[in-house]
């Protein structure tokens, strides 16, 4: 297993588009990716669960990452996160 | 003839046949079938189908240039791709013996339901957007032909009301006008009648199915629809429409053209602007920049005291999508006649002479340095210029520029990126119009708010409906006042626009111009109308009776200039 926090700086948080191309993203790895604020989670690959977790500017996110590529995964969403939100 | 009322979105008459649009309602039946695979299979190559079409509007709206509606449907056709929300609760439903049909119902509502509960406003607009998906899917499967709804001839189209993917499929060389029932004044529909300038009537309440086929007259200027009108009201209103056409055609052929008189002299003009909403007029009406951005709304929206990062958030928008233009960011304005609960503002016996702007912010400077902290971020982001509004004194700017230096310098020792700004004043009071000597020396440039100085140098409240014999908004101490101020200014190298309601008055801007003005800030619309005018203006004429007129440019020192024509 492997994780990584990221503090969101995009002005709208996780929204529509760039949420879209997340899951894009991630569906690119045959690992699980969840996305983790407090106590609400959702898949990387899940769309409107992602964007129904209401994450905002300034929100600090946990990415925990499991399966047989999850340090390629890792490395790749945490990247995206930073250009992209 | 019959006449009903509604709210208009646009000025404009429309005049033809009306057809009535009906989305169509669909009987969904909950008894269960035994062939579960084949209903699996239609949702499939329904989901299928309606990605694609959401996909066309997308690479069709993106042609059109209308970015912000093609962000919809590009989210909306990854919406269908949603397993965990939306496909795999279909399946599951599907699985118990359901129709395809129902299942769609049912799970995007649910989904819709989950998006409206939610406390940020975007969010909760996102169940719209589930719920259009479920009417285009649900059109699909009943197959049902949505392309004809509109008809086959130009019309003024009349409906209950009208989602996202319905406004963007019409054709718009069929459509005349648009009525609904429903509707709001945000609505995406309203915003998009708008944008094409569609005369447009909503909550027109008396909308009857037996409209269909008759010839009426949609009226946007008085907000009602003539159902078979008499023929002199058809004359009237034919003759209303011709002059708009000839007008529109003579505004639109001065976007892009430079705003310079006839003699060579140009003058900047910029829009008023009251958030990051207004962007999109800013840019449609050919707006070189932006005069006046009241940051009032950040205040206003919002419950409680808005935090740094949600103001920044809405400077950077707004500086972002106009870059390069210049954007004048007013400082928070409130107190007079705008009050806020959690300001705790104590009530006042004269709120127009009384605690507001930046007496409220110097008084607060924990307040003021968050909104400055803000516009500082921001200005890495863009062209920004900061102002600030209520001054009378020397020290009031010295201690605003020093509080935002403060800001700055904390800025930098934390890592935070900060851009290049000017920093400028409102001219609002007749005391700072009559120093503006000194306060010149402060400053890069001056906007003139014209209402406020108005009211102060008459002692008129602008309010007041019984003083309106005495008010005269041409007064020549105001007008005095201005001339006075842009020479101040321009002995310094400061440059000076206006920004209130006389910037946009037709009868002034020859006055202005010979002033000496560098810069106009109106009303979006009021851009063009202005371009017109100043691009009639001959001050050729003035130049043998006062030499001093040709002794622009004055304004180089600081940069405007410079930056504006590099």
């Amino acid at each position: 297993m492997k994780e990584f926090k990221y503090v969101i700086t995009d002005p709208v948080g996780i929204h529509a588009r760039p949420a879209g191309l997340l899951v894009k993203e991630a569906k690119n790895f045959k690992s699980t990716a969840t996305f983790i604020k407090g106590e609400k989670s959702a898949k990387a690959t899940a769309l409107m669960k992602l964007m129904g977790m209401g994450i905002k500017q300034g929100d600090e996110v946990l990415v925990r990452i499991e399966g047989e590529d999850e340090e390629a995964c890792c490395a790749a969403l945490e990247k995206f996160m930073k250009e992209n939100f | 003839m019959e006449v009903f009322k509604g709210t208009k979105i646009v000025n404009g008459i429309a005049i033809g046949k009306i057809k009535i649009y009906k989305a169509p309602v669909y009987e969904i039946s909950e008894e269960l079938v035994n062939d579960i695979a084949k209903e699996i299979e239609r949702f499939e190559s329904a989901r299928v189908k309606v990605q694609e079409e959401q996909n066309a509007l997308y690479e069709k709206e993106m042609k059109a240039g209308h970015k912000d509606t093609a962000g919809i449907f590009e989210a909306h056709a990854m919406m269908l791709d949603d397993e965990d929300t939306l496909i795999d609760p279909c399946k599951e439903i599907m699985a118990e013996g359901h129709t395809a049909e129902y299942a769609v119902r049912q799970a995007f509502d649910d989904a819709a339901r989950q998006f409206s509960e939610m406390d940020d406003e975007y969010f909760r607009a996102r169940s719209a957007d589930v719920i259009d998906l479920k009417n285009s899917m649900l059109d699909i499967l009943f197959g049902a032909d949505t392309a004809n709804l509109q008809g086959t001839e130009p019309a003024i189209l009349v409906a209950e009301d009208l989602a996202p993917s319905e406004t963007v499929k019409l054709d718009k060389s069929l459509l005349l006008g648009l009525v609904t029932r429903l509707g709001s004044s945000n609505s995406h529909t309203a915003i998009l009648a708008r944008s094409m300038n569609w005369p447009t009537l909503i909550q027109c309440h008396d909308v009857a199915d037996d409209w269909d086929g008759k010839f009426a007259i949609l009226d946007g200027y008085n907000s009602c629809i003539y159902i078979e009108p008499d023929q002199n009201i058809i004359d009237e209103l034919s003759a209303k429409q011709a002059e708009d056409k000839k007008k529109e055609e003579a505004l639109q052929q001065l976007k892009g053209q430079p705003s310079v008189t006839k003699d060579g002299r140009k003058v900047k003009l910029y829009a008023n602007i009251g958030g990051p909403k207004d962007v999109k007029a800013v840019i449609e009406n050919d707006a070189e920049g932006v005069g006046l951005f009241r940051s009032e709304f950040v205040y206003l929206n919002s419950k409680t005291d808005p935090t740094e990062d949600e103001q920044f958030a809405a400077y950077k928008k707004v500086l972002e999508e106009l870059s390069p233009r210049m954007v004048i960011i007013r400082t928070c304005d409130i107190g007079a006649d705008k009050t806020i609960d959690y300001m705790n503002l104590e009530k006042e016996e004269n709120p127009a002479l009384g605690f507001r702007a930046v007496r409220i912010c110097l008084t607060r400077p924990a307040f003021f340095k968050r909104q400055l902290r803000a516009l500082l971020r921001a200005s890495a982001f863009g062209n920004l210029g900061i102002m600030f509004p209520m001054i009378i004194s020397r020290w009031e700017v010295q201690k605003c520029k020093g509080l935002l230096q403060e800001c700055k310098v904390e800025l930098e020792q934390e890592g935070i990126a900060v851009g290049k700004y000017e920093i400028g004043i409102m001219i609002e009071t007749p005391a700072a119009a009559l120093c503006a000597d000194e306060l010149a020396e402060e400053v890069d440039f001056f906007s003139l708010g014209t209402n406020d100085l108005t009211q102060y140098t008459c002692a008129i409240d602008r309010q007041s409906a019984s003083l309106e014999p005495f008010a005269n908004t041409h007064h020549p101490a105001v007008l005095r006042l201005i001339r006075e101020t842009i020479e101040a200014g321009h002995r310094h190298n400061t440059w000076v626009g206006i920004c209130g309601e006389l910037g946009a008055d037709p009868t002034l801007t020859e006055e202005f111009l010979k002033m000496g003005v560098d810069e106009l800030s109106v009303n979006p619309k009021s851009i063009l109308p202005l371009r017109g005018n100043v691009r009639n203006v001959d001050l050729s004429k003035y130049k043998t009776e006062s030499p001093k007129a040709e002794e622009a440019p004055k304004a180089e020192k600081k940069g405007f200039f410079g930056r504006l024509f590099s």
